[in-house]
Protein backbone atom coordinates (compact mmCIF):
# COMPACT_ATOMS: atom_id res chain seq x y z
CA UNK A 1 0.00 0.00 0.00
CA UNK A 2 3.46 2.13 -0.11
CA UNK A 3 2.54 2.25 -3.90
CA UNK A 4 0.01 4.66 -5.73
CA UNK A 5 -3.04 2.16 -5.64
CA UNK A 6 -3.91 0.94 -9.38
CA UNK A 7 -7.22 -0.51 -9.86
CA UNK A 8 -7.34 -1.85 -12.80
CA UNK A 9 -11.00 -1.59 -13.73
CA UNK A 10 -10.97 -5.11 -16.96
CA UNK A 11 -9.86 -7.62 -14.48
CA UNK A 12 -11.67 -6.04 -10.98
CA UNK A 13 -15.07 -5.87 -12.59
CA UNK A 14 -14.33 -9.56 -14.61
CA UNK A 15 -14.17 -10.51 -10.92
CA UNK A 16 -17.11 -8.97 -9.94
CA UNK A 17 -19.24 -10.68 -12.90
CA UNK A 18 -20.64 -6.93 -13.78
CA UNK A 19 -20.63 -5.68 -17.93
CA UNK A 20 -19.89 -2.27 -17.48
CA UNK A 21 -20.01 0.28 -19.91
CA UNK A 22 -16.62 1.73 -21.33
CA UNK A 23 -18.23 5.21 -19.51
CA UNK A 24 -18.96 3.68 -16.98
CA UNK A 25 -15.25 1.92 -16.53
CA UNK A 26 -13.67 5.68 -17.21
CA UNK A 27 -15.79 7.15 -14.82
CA UNK A 28 -15.49 4.55 -11.99
CA UNK A 29 -11.88 4.48 -12.19
CA UNK A 30 -11.56 8.45 -11.99
CA UNK A 31 -13.84 8.42 -8.99
CA UNK A 32 -13.16 5.22 -7.05
CA UNK A 33 -9.25 6.71 -8.02
CA UNK A 34 -9.89 9.39 -5.76
CA UNK A 35 -11.30 7.32 -3.19
CA UNK A 36 -7.95 4.96 -3.14
CA UNK A 37 -5.79 8.45 -3.01
CA UNK A 38 -8.11 8.94 0.68
CA UNK A 39 -7.76 5.48 1.75
CA UNK A 40 -4.21 5.78 1.44
CA UNK A 41 -3.52 7.34 4.80
CA UNK A 42 -4.51 4.04 6.16
CA UNK A 43 -0.94 3.16 5.89
CA UNK A 44 0.11 5.50 8.24
CA UNK A 45 -1.45 3.80 10.80
CA UNK A 46 0.56 1.63 12.96
CA UNK A 47 -1.29 -1.55 13.41
CA UNK A 48 1.73 -3.88 14.50
CA UNK A 49 0.82 -6.50 17.05
CA UNK A 50 -3.05 -5.12 16.36
CA UNK A 51 -5.11 -8.39 16.22
CA UNK A 52 -8.15 -7.88 13.42
CA UNK A 53 -11.84 -7.02 14.22
CA UNK A 54 -14.36 -8.66 11.92
CA UNK A 55 -17.32 -8.67 14.19
CA UNK A 56 -17.22 -6.13 17.64
CA UNK A 57 -18.91 -8.22 19.42
CA UNK A 58 -18.20 -12.01 18.00
CA UNK A 59 -20.75 -15.20 19.41
CA UNK A 60 -18.64 -18.36 18.74
CA UNK A 61 -19.96 -21.47 18.78
CA UNK A 62 -23.48 -21.11 17.44
CA UNK A 63 -25.31 -24.44 17.20
CA UNK A 64 -28.26 -25.20 15.88
CA UNK A 65 -30.73 -28.23 16.97
CA UNK A 66 -30.75 -30.57 13.75
CA UNK A 67 -34.10 -30.88 13.25
CA UNK A 68 -36.42 -30.56 10.35
CA UNK A 69 -38.55 -27.42 10.38
CA UNK A 70 -41.32 -26.14 8.05
CA UNK A 71 -39.98 -24.82 4.97
CA UNK A 72 -41.16 -22.92 1.58
CA UNK A 73 -43.36 -24.62 -0.97
CA UNK A 74 -41.99 -25.36 -3.98
CA UNK A 75 -44.93 -22.43 -5.45
CA UNK A 76 -43.34 -20.45 -2.45
CA UNK A 77 -39.48 -20.94 -3.45
CA UNK A 78 -40.11 -20.97 -7.18
CA UNK A 79 -41.99 -17.71 -6.92
CA UNK A 80 -39.12 -15.45 -7.72
CA UNK A 81 -37.44 -17.53 -10.47
CA UNK A 82 -37.11 -15.29 -13.71
CA UNK A 83 -37.84 -18.58 -16.11
CA UNK A 84 -38.62 -21.65 -15.11
CA UNK A 85 -40.51 -24.72 -15.99
CA UNK A 86 -41.89 -28.07 -14.22
CA UNK A 87 -41.31 -27.16 -11.16
CA UNK A 88 -37.27 -26.31 -11.79
CA UNK A 89 -35.59 -22.66 -12.10
CA UNK A 90 -34.50 -22.60 -16.44
CA UNK A 91 -31.00 -21.89 -16.88
CA UNK A 92 -28.50 -21.77 -19.98
CA UNK A 93 -27.10 -24.89 -21.28
CA UNK A 94 -23.64 -25.13 -18.94
CA UNK A 95 -22.39 -28.27 -20.33
CA UNK A 96 -22.02 -29.85 -24.00
CA UNK B 1 -59.10 16.00 15.88
CA UNK B 2 -58.51 13.00 13.83
CA UNK B 3 -57.11 15.57 10.88
CA UNK B 4 -53.75 15.46 13.61
CA UNK B 5 -53.81 11.81 14.80
CA UNK B 6 -50.53 11.20 11.88
CA UNK B 7 -48.96 13.72 14.10
CA UNK B 8 -49.46 12.21 17.34
CA UNK B 9 -46.76 9.81 19.11
CA UNK B 10 -47.36 6.07 19.65
CA UNK B 11 -47.47 6.63 23.47
CA UNK B 12 -50.68 9.30 22.76
CA UNK B 13 -52.47 6.99 20.55
CA UNK B 14 -51.88 3.94 22.54
CA UNK B 15 -53.54 5.96 25.97
CA UNK B 16 -56.51 6.58 23.04
CA UNK B 17 -56.48 2.92 21.88
CA UNK B 18 -56.63 1.17 25.58
CA UNK B 19 -59.26 4.06 26.67
CA UNK B 20 -61.46 2.86 23.06
CA UNK B 21 -61.51 6.76 22.44
CA UNK B 22 -60.31 5.65 19.21
CA UNK B 23 -60.13 2.40 17.20
CA UNK B 24 -56.66 1.34 15.00
CA UNK B 25 -59.32 1.39 11.85
CA UNK B 26 -59.93 5.23 12.44
CA UNK B 27 -56.12 5.89 12.93
CA UNK B 28 -54.75 3.32 10.71
CA UNK B 29 -57.39 5.09 8.12
CA UNK B 30 -56.30 8.78 8.86
CA UNK B 31 -52.65 7.83 8.51
CA UNK B 32 -53.73 6.90 4.92
CA UNK B 33 -55.56 9.75 3.91
CA UNK B 34 -52.69 11.08 4.73
CA UNK B 35 -50.23 8.95 3.57
CA UNK B 36 -51.97 10.05 -0.02
CA UNK B 37 -52.12 13.55 0.17
CA UNK B 38 -48.60 13.85 0.85
CA UNK B 39 -46.75 10.88 -0.87
CA UNK B 40 -47.26 12.31 -4.29
CA UNK B 41 -44.48 15.22 -3.12
CA UNK B 42 -42.25 13.21 -0.50
CA UNK B 43 -42.29 10.08 -1.97
CA UNK B 44 -41.25 8.39 0.67
CA UNK B 45 -43.57 4.95 -0.39
CA UNK B 46 -41.86 2.79 -2.91
CA UNK B 47 -45.61 0.64 -2.26
CA UNK B 48 -48.16 -0.04 0.23
CA UNK B 49 -51.09 -2.82 0.39
CA UNK B 50 -54.12 -0.83 1.80
CA UNK B 51 -56.62 -3.56 2.39
CA UNK B 52 -53.76 -5.21 4.48
CA UNK B 53 -52.89 -2.44 6.62
CA UNK B 54 -56.98 -2.40 7.04
CA UNK B 55 -57.66 -5.82 7.71
CA UNK B 56 -54.51 -5.46 10.32
CA UNK B 57 -56.10 -2.61 11.89
CA UNK B 58 -59.48 -4.26 11.92
CA UNK B 59 -57.59 -7.37 13.60
CA UNK B 60 -56.30 -5.51 16.50
CA UNK B 61 -59.78 -4.17 16.94
CA UNK B 62 -61.45 -7.37 17.42
CA UNK B 63 -58.22 -8.23 20.08
CA UNK B 64 -58.81 -4.70 22.18
CA UNK B 65 -62.94 -5.59 22.03
CA UNK B 66 -62.29 -9.38 23.33
CA UNK B 67 -59.34 -7.96 25.94
CA UNK B 68 -56.61 -9.59 24.06
CA UNK B 69 -54.55 -6.19 23.23
CA UNK B 70 -51.09 -6.79 22.93
CA UNK B 71 -49.73 -4.02 24.48
CA UNK B 72 -48.78 0.01 23.60
CA UNK B 73 -48.04 -0.94 19.66
CA UNK B 74 -51.31 -2.76 19.33
CA UNK B 75 -52.95 -1.31 16.55
CA UNK B 76 -50.19 1.28 15.89
CA UNK B 77 -49.39 2.22 11.87
CA UNK B 78 -45.32 1.29 11.47
CA UNK B 79 -43.73 1.89 7.95
CA UNK B 80 -40.45 -0.74 7.15
CA UNK B 81 -37.56 0.57 4.87
CA UNK B 82 -37.99 -1.41 1.86
CA UNK B 83 -35.12 -3.84 2.65
CA UNK B 84 -36.97 -5.62 5.33
CA UNK B 85 -39.19 -8.88 4.73
CA UNK B 86 -42.82 -9.07 5.34
CA UNK B 87 -44.05 -11.99 3.94
CA UNK B 88 -46.15 -11.56 0.38
CA UNK B 89 -45.15 -8.09 -0.05
CA UNK B 90 -42.70 -6.36 -2.39
CA UNK B 91 -38.81 -6.13 -1.36
CA UNK B 92 -37.28 -4.10 -3.62
CA UNK B 93 -34.61 -2.48 -2.01
CA UNK B 94 -35.32 0.31 -3.95
CA UNK B 95 -33.65 -1.34 -6.56
CA UNK B 96 -34.36 -2.45 -10.49
CA UNK B 97 -32.49 -6.00 -9.85
CA UNK B 98 -35.18 -6.98 -7.04
CA UNK B 99 -38.24 -4.74 -8.56
CA UNK B 100 -40.29 -7.67 -9.01
CA UNK B 101 -39.49 -9.33 -5.93
CA UNK B 102 -42.23 -10.75 -3.30
CA UNK B 103 -40.93 -11.89 0.07
CA UNK B 104 -41.73 -15.23 1.28
CA UNK B 105 -41.12 -14.93 4.29
CA UNK B 106 -41.61 -12.52 7.22
CA UNK B 107 -37.94 -10.92 8.73
CA UNK B 108 -37.88 -11.33 12.61
CA UNK B 109 -38.48 -7.85 13.18
CA UNK B 110 -41.73 -8.33 10.87
CA UNK B 111 -42.82 -11.47 12.54
CA UNK B 112 -42.09 -9.54 15.83
CA UNK B 113 -44.20 -6.43 15.30
CA UNK B 114 -47.00 -7.95 13.79
CA UNK B 115 -47.08 -11.16 15.77
CA UNK B 116 -46.10 -9.99 19.28
CA UNK B 117 -47.14 -6.37 19.04
CA UNK B 118 -49.75 -6.34 17.03
CA UNK B 119 -48.64 -3.13 15.25
CA UNK B 120 -50.15 -2.37 11.64
CA UNK B 121 -47.67 -2.34 8.86
CA UNK B 122 -47.75 0.34 6.36
CA UNK B 123 -46.22 0.55 3.39
CA UNK B 124 -42.72 -0.25 1.92
CA UNK B 125 -40.28 2.96 2.21
CA UNK B 126 -38.25 4.02 0.00
CA UNK B 127 -34.32 4.25 0.27
CA UNK B 128 -30.52 3.99 -1.17
CA UNK B 129 -30.26 1.22 -3.67
CA UNK B 130 -29.06 -1.40 -1.04
CA UNK B 131 -29.52 1.12 2.00
CA UNK B 132 -26.14 2.19 -0.26
CA UNK B 133 -25.68 6.68 -0.02
CA UNK B 134 -26.60 9.66 2.16
CA UNK B 135 -28.99 11.14 0.51
CA UNK B 136 -31.85 9.03 -1.13
CA UNK B 137 -30.93 10.02 -4.19
CA UNK B 138 -29.21 6.15 -5.06
CA UNK B 139 -32.96 5.05 -4.91
CA UNK B 140 -33.63 3.19 -8.47
CA UNK B 141 -36.96 4.52 -8.65
CA UNK B 142 -37.49 7.94 -7.00
CA UNK B 143 -35.76 10.79 -5.00
CA UNK B 144 -37.63 10.97 -1.61
CA UNK B 145 -37.66 14.53 -0.86
CA UNK B 146 -37.25 16.17 2.67
CA UNK B 147 -40.64 16.76 4.34
CA UNK B 148 -39.01 20.00 5.78
CA UNK B 149 -38.23 21.73 2.46
CA UNK B 150 -39.12 20.00 -0.58
CA UNK B 151 -36.19 21.10 -2.74
CA UNK B 152 -33.95 19.17 -0.39
CA UNK B 153 -32.59 15.46 0.59
CA UNK B 154 -34.33 13.71 3.73
CA UNK B 155 -31.06 12.01 4.11
CA UNK B 156 -30.31 8.50 4.03
CA UNK B 157 -30.04 5.84 3.32
CA UNK B 158 -33.33 5.39 5.44
CA UNK B 159 -34.80 8.54 4.11
CA UNK B 160 -37.79 7.10 3.06
CA UNK B 161 -38.29 6.04 6.72
CA UNK B 162 -37.45 9.31 7.91
CA UNK B 163 -39.61 11.58 5.34
CA UNK B 164 -42.97 9.36 5.84
CA UNK B 165 -42.59 9.94 9.56
CA UNK B 166 -41.61 13.26 9.57
CA UNK B 167 -44.39 13.83 7.29
CA UNK B 168 -47.23 11.91 9.54
CA UNK B 169 -47.28 8.79 6.73
CA UNK B 170 -46.36 6.65 9.72
CA UNK B 171 -46.48 6.73 13.68
CA UNK B 172 -43.16 4.77 13.48
CA UNK B 173 -40.69 3.38 11.06
CA UNK B 174 -37.85 1.37 10.75
CA UNK B 175 -34.77 1.73 9.58
CA UNK B 176 -31.40 -0.03 8.93
CA UNK B 177 -28.17 1.75 9.66
CA UNK B 178 -24.60 0.70 8.38
CA UNK B 179 -23.01 3.54 8.94
CA UNK B 180 -25.69 6.12 9.87
CA UNK B 181 -28.60 5.48 7.83
CA UNK B 182 -30.72 5.55 10.43
CA UNK B 183 -29.01 8.58 12.62
CA UNK B 184 -28.50 10.60 10.22
CA UNK B 185 -31.78 10.95 8.04
CA UNK B 186 -33.55 11.19 11.51
CA UNK B 187 -31.03 14.41 11.99
CA UNK B 188 -32.30 16.15 9.01
CA UNK B 189 -35.90 15.17 9.27
CA UNK B 190 -36.08 16.58 12.76
CA UNK B 191 -36.91 12.64 14.59
CA UNK B 192 -35.32 10.45 16.82
CA UNK B 193 -33.59 7.62 15.43
CA UNK B 194 -31.77 4.77 16.99
CA UNK B 195 -29.20 2.41 15.77
CA UNK B 196 -28.72 -0.32 18.10
CA UNK B 197 -25.77 -2.16 19.40
CA UNK B 198 -25.10 -4.55 17.46
CA UNK B 199 -26.04 -7.83 17.67
CA UNK B 200 -29.45 -7.09 19.85
CA UNK B 201 -32.03 -6.72 17.10
CA UNK B 202 -32.15 -9.54 14.32
CA UNK B 203 -30.89 -9.36 11.12
CA UNK B 204 -33.03 -12.15 9.66
CA UNK B 205 -34.57 -10.92 6.99
CA UNK B 206 -33.07 -7.25 6.04
CA UNK B 207 -31.20 -7.31 3.00
CA UNK B 208 -27.73 -7.79 4.06
CA UNK B 209 -25.39 -4.90 2.65
CA UNK B 210 -22.47 -5.16 5.32
CA UNK B 211 -22.88 -7.97 7.74
CA UNK B 212 -20.68 -7.01 10.67
CA UNK B 213 -21.96 -3.38 10.63
CA UNK B 214 -25.22 -3.65 9.67
CA UNK B 215 -28.59 -3.23 12.60
CA UNK B 216 -32.15 -2.77 12.14
CA UNK B 217 -34.02 0.41 14.62
CA UNK B 218 -36.60 2.91 14.85
CA UNK B 219 -37.15 5.94 13.96
CA UNK B 220 -40.04 7.78 16.28
CA UNK B 221 -41.15 11.32 17.60
CA UNK B 222 -39.86 11.34 20.90
CA UNK B 223 -37.65 9.14 22.92
CA UNK B 224 -40.44 7.25 24.29
CA UNK B 225 -41.41 5.81 21.54
CA UNK B 226 -38.09 4.84 20.28
CA UNK B 227 -37.82 2.87 23.68
CA UNK B 228 -41.36 1.30 22.70
CA UNK B 229 -40.04 -0.14 19.27
CA UNK B 230 -37.10 -1.30 20.87
CA UNK B 231 -38.46 -3.41 23.24
CA UNK B 232 -40.60 -4.99 20.52
CA UNK B 233 -37.89 -5.51 18.04
CA UNK B 234 -35.03 -6.52 21.01
CA UNK B 235 -33.81 -10.16 21.23
CA UNK B 236 -31.97 -12.95 20.10
CA UNK B 237 -33.28 -15.06 17.29
CA UNK B 238 -31.37 -18.18 16.66
CA UNK B 239 -31.94 -17.49 12.98
CA UNK B 240 -29.28 -14.43 13.35
CA UNK B 241 -25.88 -16.25 14.65
CA UNK B 242 -25.08 -12.95 15.05
CA UNK B 243 -27.67 -12.61 17.48
CA UNK B 244 -27.01 -11.81 21.01
CA UNK B 245 -28.17 -13.72 23.55
CA UNK B 246 -28.98 -11.69 27.00
CA UNK B 247 -32.26 -10.74 28.43
CA UNK B 248 -34.03 -7.85 27.12
CA UNK B 249 -34.52 -4.96 29.92
CA UNK B 250 -38.13 -3.24 29.93
CA UNK B 251 -36.48 -0.40 27.90
CA UNK B 252 -39.77 2.28 28.50
CA UNK B 253 -39.79 1.36 32.71
CA UNK B 254 -35.88 1.44 32.71
CA UNK B 255 -35.86 4.75 31.16
CA UNK B 256 -37.91 6.39 33.96
CA UNK B 257 -35.79 4.82 36.73
CA UNK B 258 -32.54 6.43 35.52
CA UNK B 259 -32.64 10.30 36.72
CA UNK B 260 -29.10 10.50 35.95
CA UNK B 261 -26.72 12.74 35.90
CA UNK B 262 -24.35 11.29 34.38
CA UNK B 263 -20.71 11.62 32.95
CA UNK B 264 -20.89 12.98 29.53
CA UNK B 265 -17.51 12.94 27.70
CA UNK B 266 -16.89 15.10 24.08
CA UNK B 267 -15.02 13.94 21.87
CA UNK B 268 -12.65 16.82 20.40
CA UNK B 269 -12.26 15.51 16.94
CA UNK B 270 -15.77 15.48 16.26
CA UNK B 271 -15.86 19.49 16.54
CA UNK B 272 -13.35 20.06 13.61
CA UNK B 273 -12.94 21.76 10.10
CA UNK B 274 -16.61 20.94 8.10
CA UNK B 275 -18.93 21.19 11.12
CA UNK B 276 -21.86 23.83 10.23
CA UNK B 277 -21.41 26.66 12.49
CA UNK B 278 -25.44 26.17 13.71
CA UNK B 279 -24.97 22.59 13.98
CA UNK B 280 -21.95 22.86 16.20
CA UNK B 281 -23.74 25.95 18.24
CA UNK B 282 -26.72 24.10 18.64
CA UNK B 283 -24.77 21.04 19.98
CA UNK B 284 -22.91 23.32 22.15
CA UNK B 285 -26.10 24.62 23.32
CA UNK B 286 -27.30 20.52 24.24
CA UNK B 287 -23.91 20.31 25.77
CA UNK B 288 -24.58 23.15 28.34
CA UNK B 289 -27.76 21.87 28.93
CA UNK B 290 -26.69 18.88 30.20
CA UNK B 291 -24.24 21.02 32.54
CA UNK B 292 -27.06 23.02 33.53
CA UNK B 293 -28.65 19.24 34.43
CA UNK B 294 -25.66 18.56 36.99
CA UNK B 295 -23.75 16.48 34.45
CA UNK B 296 -19.98 16.24 34.68
CA UNK B 297 -19.00 17.23 31.00
CA UNK B 298 -15.46 16.01 29.65
CA UNK B 299 -13.39 16.29 26.77
CA UNK B 300 -12.41 13.31 25.50
CA UNK B 301 -10.20 11.89 22.41
CA UNK B 302 -11.13 9.32 20.17
CA UNK B 303 -7.83 9.45 18.46
CA UNK B 304 -8.19 7.29 15.41
CA UNK B 305 -11.38 9.13 14.20
CA UNK B 306 -9.87 10.12 11.32
CA UNK B 307 -9.18 6.75 9.86
CA UNK B 308 -12.98 5.78 10.57
CA UNK B 309 -14.24 7.15 6.48
CA UNK B 310 -11.21 4.71 4.85
CA UNK B 311 -12.10 1.97 7.36
CA UNK B 312 -15.79 1.73 6.48
CA UNK B 313 -15.71 2.62 3.21
CA UNK B 314 -13.02 -0.79 3.15
CA UNK B 315 -14.81 -3.47 5.33
CA UNK B 316 -18.59 -2.22 3.97
CA UNK B 317 -17.55 -2.41 0.05
CA UNK B 318 -16.03 -6.11 1.08
CA UNK B 319 -18.50 -7.08 2.78
CA UNK B 320 -21.14 -5.69 -0.20
CA UNK B 321 -19.16 -7.22 -2.93
CA UNK B 322 -19.75 -10.80 -0.95
CA UNK B 323 -23.31 -10.36 -0.14
CA UNK B 324 -24.50 -8.77 -3.26
CA UNK B 325 -22.70 -11.75 -5.37
CA UNK B 326 -25.71 -13.77 -4.40
CA UNK B 327 -27.73 -11.64 -7.52
CA UNK B 328 -26.81 -13.40 -10.19
CA UNK B 329 -30.31 -13.26 -12.50
CA UNK B 330 -30.53 -17.07 -11.55
CA UNK B 331 -33.10 -18.00 -9.19
CA UNK B 332 -34.47 -14.54 -8.70
CA UNK B 333 -34.08 -11.02 -9.59
CA UNK B 334 -33.82 -9.63 -12.87
CA UNK B 335 -32.64 -11.66 -15.68
CA UNK B 336 -31.03 -10.06 -19.01
CA UNK B 337 -32.41 -10.62 -22.04
CA UNK B 338 -29.70 -9.90 -23.89
CA UNK B 339 -27.26 -12.96 -22.27
CA UNK B 340 -26.19 -15.76 -24.03
CA UNK B 341 -24.64 -18.20 -21.73
CA UNK B 342 -24.61 -19.08 -18.09
CA UNK B 343 -21.49 -16.06 -16.97
CA UNK B 344 -23.16 -13.41 -19.58
CA UNK B 345 -25.98 -14.14 -17.66
CA UNK B 346 -24.11 -13.18 -14.44
CA UNK B 347 -22.55 -10.19 -15.57
CA UNK B 348 -25.56 -8.67 -18.18
CA UNK B 349 -28.26 -8.93 -15.31
CA UNK B 350 -26.23 -7.20 -12.85
CA UNK B 351 -24.93 -4.54 -15.42
CA UNK B 352 -28.75 -3.92 -15.86
CA UNK B 353 -29.98 -4.26 -12.41
CA UNK B 354 -27.69 -2.23 -10.32
CA UNK B 355 -27.20 1.33 -10.22
CA UNK B 356 -24.17 3.77 -10.29
CA UNK B 357 -23.50 3.78 -6.93
CA UNK B 358 -23.67 0.01 -6.14
CA UNK B 359 -21.27 -0.69 -9.24
CA UNK B 360 -19.16 1.70 -7.17
CA UNK B 361 -19.20 -0.08 -4.40
CA UNK B 362 -19.08 -3.82 -5.82
CA UNK B 363 -15.97 -2.62 -7.70
CA UNK B 364 -14.03 -1.11 -4.63
CA UNK B 365 -15.08 -4.23 -2.43
CA UNK B 366 -14.19 -6.78 -4.92
CA UNK B 367 -10.59 -4.66 -5.56
CA UNK B 368 -9.96 -4.64 -1.36
CA UNK B 369 -10.33 -8.40 -1.05
CA UNK B 370 -8.43 -9.37 -4.67
CA UNK B 371 -5.57 -11.44 -4.73
CA UNK B 372 -2.50 -9.23 -3.64
CA UNK B 373 -4.93 -6.34 -1.92
CA UNK B 374 -6.05 -8.26 0.88
CA UNK B 375 -3.58 -8.02 3.31
CA UNK B 376 -3.03 -4.09 2.20
CA UNK B 377 -6.68 -3.04 2.40
CA UNK B 378 -9.13 -5.32 3.98
CA UNK B 379 -6.59 -6.86 6.87
CA UNK B 380 -5.55 -3.23 7.10
CA UNK B 381 -9.00 -1.70 7.50
CA UNK B 382 -10.25 -4.71 9.96
CA UNK B 383 -6.94 -4.25 12.14
CA UNK B 384 -7.49 -0.14 12.05
CA UNK B 385 -11.19 -1.42 13.16
CA UNK B 386 -9.92 -2.45 16.34
CA UNK B 387 -7.99 0.77 16.96
CA UNK B 388 -11.21 2.94 16.72
CA UNK B 389 -13.15 0.53 19.05
CA UNK B 390 -10.65 0.45 21.36
CA UNK B 391 -10.64 4.15 21.18
CA UNK B 392 -14.44 3.98 22.24
CA UNK B 393 -14.38 1.40 24.91
CA UNK B 394 -11.24 3.83 26.65
CA UNK B 395 -13.48 6.73 26.83
CA UNK B 396 -16.05 5.04 28.03
CA UNK B 397 -14.16 4.09 31.02
CA UNK B 398 -14.38 7.93 32.20
CA UNK B 399 -17.83 8.65 30.67
CA UNK B 400 -21.51 6.90 30.29
CA UNK B 401 -21.76 8.86 26.41
CA UNK B 402 -20.48 10.70 23.96
CA UNK B 403 -22.11 13.59 22.61
CA UNK B 404 -21.61 14.46 19.00
CA UNK B 405 -23.30 16.11 15.85
CA UNK B 406 -25.09 13.61 14.17
CA UNK B 407 -24.38 15.00 10.85
CA UNK B 408 -22.14 17.66 10.01
CA UNK B 409 -24.21 19.48 8.25
CA UNK B 410 -28.60 19.85 7.47
CA UNK B 411 -30.59 18.96 4.56
CA UNK B 412 -28.84 19.62 1.78
CA UNK B 413 -30.54 20.49 -1.93
CA UNK B 414 -31.24 17.53 -4.01
CA UNK B 415 -28.76 17.05 -6.68
CA UNK B 416 -25.91 19.42 -4.71
CA UNK B 417 -23.39 16.86 -3.99
CA UNK B 418 -22.63 14.65 -6.87
CA UNK B 419 -18.74 13.16 -5.94
CA UNK B 420 -19.26 9.98 -4.70
CA UNK B 421 -16.30 11.02 -2.09
CA UNK B 422 -18.00 14.51 -0.90
CA UNK B 423 -21.24 12.23 -0.27
CA UNK B 424 -18.93 9.57 1.82
CA UNK B 425 -17.68 12.34 4.20
CA UNK B 426 -20.86 13.58 5.67
CA UNK B 427 -21.09 9.95 7.36
CA UNK B 428 -17.78 10.95 9.10
CA UNK B 429 -19.42 11.30 12.53
CA UNK B 430 -21.84 8.08 12.78
CA UNK B 431 -19.42 5.41 11.02
CA UNK B 432 -17.22 4.94 13.95
CA UNK B 433 -20.17 4.24 16.33
CA UNK B 434 -20.79 0.83 13.57
CA UNK B 435 -17.17 0.23 13.64
CA UNK B 436 -16.99 -0.31 17.05
CA UNK B 437 -20.71 -2.01 17.50
CA UNK B 438 -22.41 0.50 19.62
CA UNK B 439 -25.57 2.16 20.23
CA UNK B 440 -26.45 5.52 18.78
CA UNK B 441 -29.06 7.63 19.08
CA UNK B 442 -29.61 10.89 17.32
CA UNK B 443 -32.35 13.33 18.78
CA UNK B 444 -33.54 16.98 17.26
CA UNK B 445 -31.54 19.88 18.74
CA UNK B 446 -32.79 22.62 17.38
CA UNK B 447 -33.04 24.32 13.91
CA UNK B 448 -31.15 26.33 11.57
CA UNK B 449 -32.46 29.99 10.90
CA UNK B 450 -33.55 28.60 7.35
CA UNK B 451 -36.06 26.30 9.59
CA UNK B 452 -34.15 22.94 9.21
CA UNK B 453 -34.05 20.50 11.89
CA UNK B 454 -30.58 20.07 13.37
CA UNK B 455 -29.86 16.66 15.18
CA UNK B 456 -27.44 15.41 17.83
CA UNK B 457 -25.88 12.15 18.32
CA UNK B 458 -25.25 10.45 21.46
CA UNK B 459 -23.50 7.24 21.65
CA UNK B 460 -23.91 4.66 24.21
CA UNK B 461 -21.41 1.54 25.77
CA UNK B 462 -22.57 -1.54 24.89
CA UNK B 463 -26.18 -2.97 25.55
CA UNK B 464 -26.71 0.03 27.63
CA UNK B 465 -29.68 1.42 25.36
CA UNK B 466 -31.70 2.21 28.69
CA UNK B 467 -28.73 4.60 29.93
CA UNK B 468 -28.41 6.32 26.72
CA UNK B 469 -32.14 7.18 25.85
CA UNK B 470 -32.72 7.81 29.90
CA UNK B 471 -29.99 10.62 28.68
CA UNK B 472 -31.82 11.40 25.22
CA UNK B 473 -34.91 11.85 27.11
CA UNK B 474 -33.58 14.04 29.63
CA UNK B 475 -32.68 16.61 27.08
CA UNK B 476 -36.17 16.56 24.85
CA UNK B 477 -38.07 16.47 28.54
CA UNK B 478 -36.98 20.40 28.91
CA UNK B 479 -37.25 21.21 25.10
CA UNK B 480 -39.84 21.54 22.55
CA UNK B 481 -38.00 20.92 19.07
CA UNK B 482 -39.87 17.14 18.63
CA UNK B 483 -42.86 18.80 18.75
CA UNK B 484 -42.66 20.56 15.50
CA UNK B 485 -43.77 19.63 11.98
CA UNK B 486 -43.67 20.44 8.70
CA UNK B 487 -46.42 22.12 6.85
CA UNK B 488 -46.96 20.18 4.08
Amino acid sequence: MNQAPELNIDYVAQLARLALTPEEKAKFSHQLGDVLHHIEQLSKVDVSGIEPTAHAFPVYNVWAEDVARPGLSVDQALRNAPAGRDNMISVPKVVE
Amino acid sequence: MSSELHFQTITTLAAKLAAKELSSLELTQAVIARTKAVDGRIQAFNSFDEAGALAQAAASDSRRAAGEARGPLDGIPIGLKDVIAVAGQPLTASSRILANFVSPYDATVTRRLKEQAGAVLWGRLNCDEFAMGSSNENSAFRPVANPWDLARVPGGSSGGSAAALAAGAAIATLGSDTGGSIRQPAALCGLVGLKPTYGLVSRYGLVAFASSLDQIGPFARTVDDAALVLRAIAGHDPLDSTSFNAPVPDYPAELATRPGPWKIGIPKEYFGEGLNSEVGAAVEAAVAHYRKLGCEIREVSLPHTQYCLDTYYIIATAEASSNLARFDGIRYGHRSKAATDAIDIYAKSRAEGFGAEVKRRIILGTYVLSSGYYDAYYLRAQKVRTLIRQDFLTAFKDVDALLTPTSPVPAFKLGEKSDPLAMYLLDIYTIGVNLAGLPGVSVPCGFTQGGLPIGMQLIGQPFQEANLLAIARAYERAHEWHRKHPNL
